[in-house]
């Protein structure tokens, strides 16, 4: 791990130069404050029983869905397709800090994304001059969600970009990816073929999977360790087969 | 000879810490890799000695660019073994890496980083400590001529630069081997003739195997040469060993007007073992060309004019022929082809 921190650093250093860091940046900060004034706007017409802050996290979703295929899909593929993983891996490093690095610079672009869209509520907060719209508990949780579900979205998004070498291709694997985890659990759980009494456990199995549940857990303020373990452990999945994907691609080069 | 019939003793007892002084920088032994069932390395062997050059030389998809992957431990090896400087490469890969400086083919490099910050990069990620890398970034791109474009973004500088980028960027940590796959490849000649002393620099000081296709480049600056073909050694040794081993004869080429035979005729009085080779048809003014070629390694240049012209031959040129690098890999290639096709006939 010795290696960790200058390939993080590098990492950092290269999304903070590049251009299309920013585009995806705006792009996102304006799509989530349309979202804001468009629930705004609905605050404003009639009141609400529900807090601000639980209603904006229950798109948490649409960002997602596009965000994190556009930041992480240059990451391992972009190196191999311009052949610098083969110079990368010849210095005294390993594929699991280079996975790594990539990661942590990847999520931490992610966190800080999000981070920005904190500011929506301060400004709101600031002139409405009503305390009751920064409702603090919903905020946090809803902010913890984020951070946590994202370490699994991110580290997807890394695993489907040491598939291939072509960036497209791994951005659209990662969109179906998300869409299978995020909706597809959902789905699964409502559908009829699953309620029969057999496959109880399986039943089961795919209600605690589903993302969106955790989403409406987390912004109640209940923190369920099972869910916790869910995005750890997905998140770890994702990430050996991710350097499982780098390695294998060297076996069979 | 063909290294391949020379069997090389491996040094298996090695002590962990310090290999014994007279240890080869490079050992390979019987190495073999096939992807997908396609032979690209077939059993090659060959040893390298500290602070020689060495040049890799073969056609396109001889195996040269696997063989150096598999040497820098990048990719793993079918069988066979690899060690540099003593240390095996396939069970102990980061010690490996620690002795080498690799420029692959093609030299990738990242478009948006600049000259110094990508060294800068490159040398912590190998190790060198932060307080030397300053002082010897300065160095590398004073030696590769780069000092210009230390600002300057790599996606944005010229092909030359690039190399010379890749060529900085492979020394940088001052490894006791440096494997360059067409170091060479695509500069200009004054940039090549930068590349060649650089690499000749280094001669003693570090092990260096370069790899490329063009024959004189090796020629010049390469101590020994191995001649790689389908994924064999089809022969090495020093360019004049080479030379001497693979043609095994001199030519002379004569310009003159007369019939072959009676050339052959005249020729063989001075020497039985002249052999006639080619010959063109005769120019509008009758002379023709043609290649004489014998075992005989002295000169018989003289004695060939004078016996010419004791039978009223009319020369216009005679001159000895200088076998090229070019001949040698020609016919050691060629060779190999003949082998293989002869393999398939038996079978």
């Amino acid at each position: 791990m010795k290696h960790f921190f200058t390939l993080l650093s590098h990492e950092i250093r290269m999304l903070l130069v590049s251009p299309a860091t920013y585009v995806a940046a705006t792009a996102f900060l304006l799509f989530m404050g349309f979202m804001f004034t468009g629930m705004l706007e609905s605050y404003s017409k009639e009141p609400q029983e529900l807090s601000p802050a639980y209603v904006f996290f229950q798109f948490f979703w649409l960002p997602v869905f596009f965000m994190v295929p556009l930041l992480t899909m240059k990451s391992l593929a972009e190196e191999r397709r311009l052949g610098t993983i083969e110079t990368l891996l010849t210095t005294p490093i390993t594929t699991t800090e280079v996975v790594l690095g990539k990661y942590g610079a990847a999520y931490l672009l992610y966190l800080t994304l999000w981070g920005c869209t904190g500011g929506f509520f301060y400004i709101l907060q600031k002139f409405s001059g009503d305390i009751r719209f920064l409702d603090v508990g919903p905020l946090i949780g809803g902010y913890t969600f984020v951070a946590i579900s994202g370490l699994f979205f991110v580290a997807i998004g890394i695993f489907t970009s040491s598939l291939s070498r072509n960036q497209a291709v791994a951005g659209i694997i990662c969109f179906v990816l998300l869409v299978a985890v995020i909706g597809g659990t959902n789905y699964l759980a409502d559908s009829a073929w699953l309620s029969r009494e057999s496959l109880d456990p399986l039943k089961d199995a795919v209600g605690y999977m589903q993302v969106l549940s955790h989403r409406d857990d987390f912004t109640r303020g209940v923190v369920d360790t099972r869910q916790l373990l869910f995005y750890l452990s997905g998140t770890v999945l994702a990430l050996i087969f991710s350097i499982l994907g780098v390695e294998a691609k060297l076996l069979h080069s | 000879m063909p290294l391949r019939d020379r069997t090389v003793e491996t040094t298996t007892t090695i002590s962990e810490t310090t290999p014994p002084p007279d240890t080869p920088a490079i050992e390979v032994s019987h190495l073999v890799k096939t992807y997908a069932g396609v032979t690209a390395v077939s059993d090659i062997s060959f040893r390298v000695e500290k602070g020689e050059i060495i040049g890799f030389l073969g056609p396109n998809g001889a195996g040269k660019s696997t063989t150096m992957r598999i040497l820098t431990g990048y990719l793993p090896a079918t069988s066979g073994s690899v060690s540099i400087c003593g240390v095996p490469v396939a069970s102990r890969p980061d010690e490996v890496k620690r002795k080498i400086g690799y420029m692959p083919e093609n030299n990738p490099l990242p478009e948006d980083m600049r000259v110094s910050e990508y060294l800068y990069f490159r040398g912590r990620l190998k190790e060198v400590k932060r307080r030397q890398l300053g002082p010897r970034i300065d160095e590398v791109l004073e030696l590769c001529d780069l000092k210009r474009v230390r600002h300057k973004i790599i996606g944005k500088l010229s092909k030359g630069f690039r190399q010379r980028v890749g060529i900085a960027e492979a020394i940088l940590a001052e490894p006791p081997v440096i494997i360059m796959d067409e170091p060479t490849i695509g500069l200009d000649p004054h940039q090549i003739q930068i590349v060649r002393q650089l690499i000749a620099s280094l001669r003693g000081r570090m092990t260096v195997i370069i790899s490329s296709h063009i024959l004189p480049e090796i020629e010049m600056t390469c101590d020994r040469v191995l001649i790689i073909n389908q994924g064999r050694v089809v022969a090495q040794g020093t360019p004049a060993d080479l030379r001497r081993e693979i043609l095994g004869r001199s030519i002379y080429e004569i310009e003159v007007q007369s019939d072959p035979a009676q050339l052959l005729e005249a020729a063989n009085a001075v020497e039985p073992t002249l052999r006639l080779s080619t010959e063109t048809e005769p120019d509008a003014n009758g002379f023709r060309t043609i290649k004489l070629t014998t075992e005989r390694d002295d000169d018989l240049g003289e004695e060939l004019l004078r016996a010419l012209l004791a039978r009223n031959l009319r020369v216009r040129a005679l001159s000895r022929a200088h076998a090229t690098l070019e001949d040698v890999f020609l016919a050691a290639t060629r060779r190999s082809w003949d082998v293989r096709s002869e393999d398939l006939r038996k079978k």
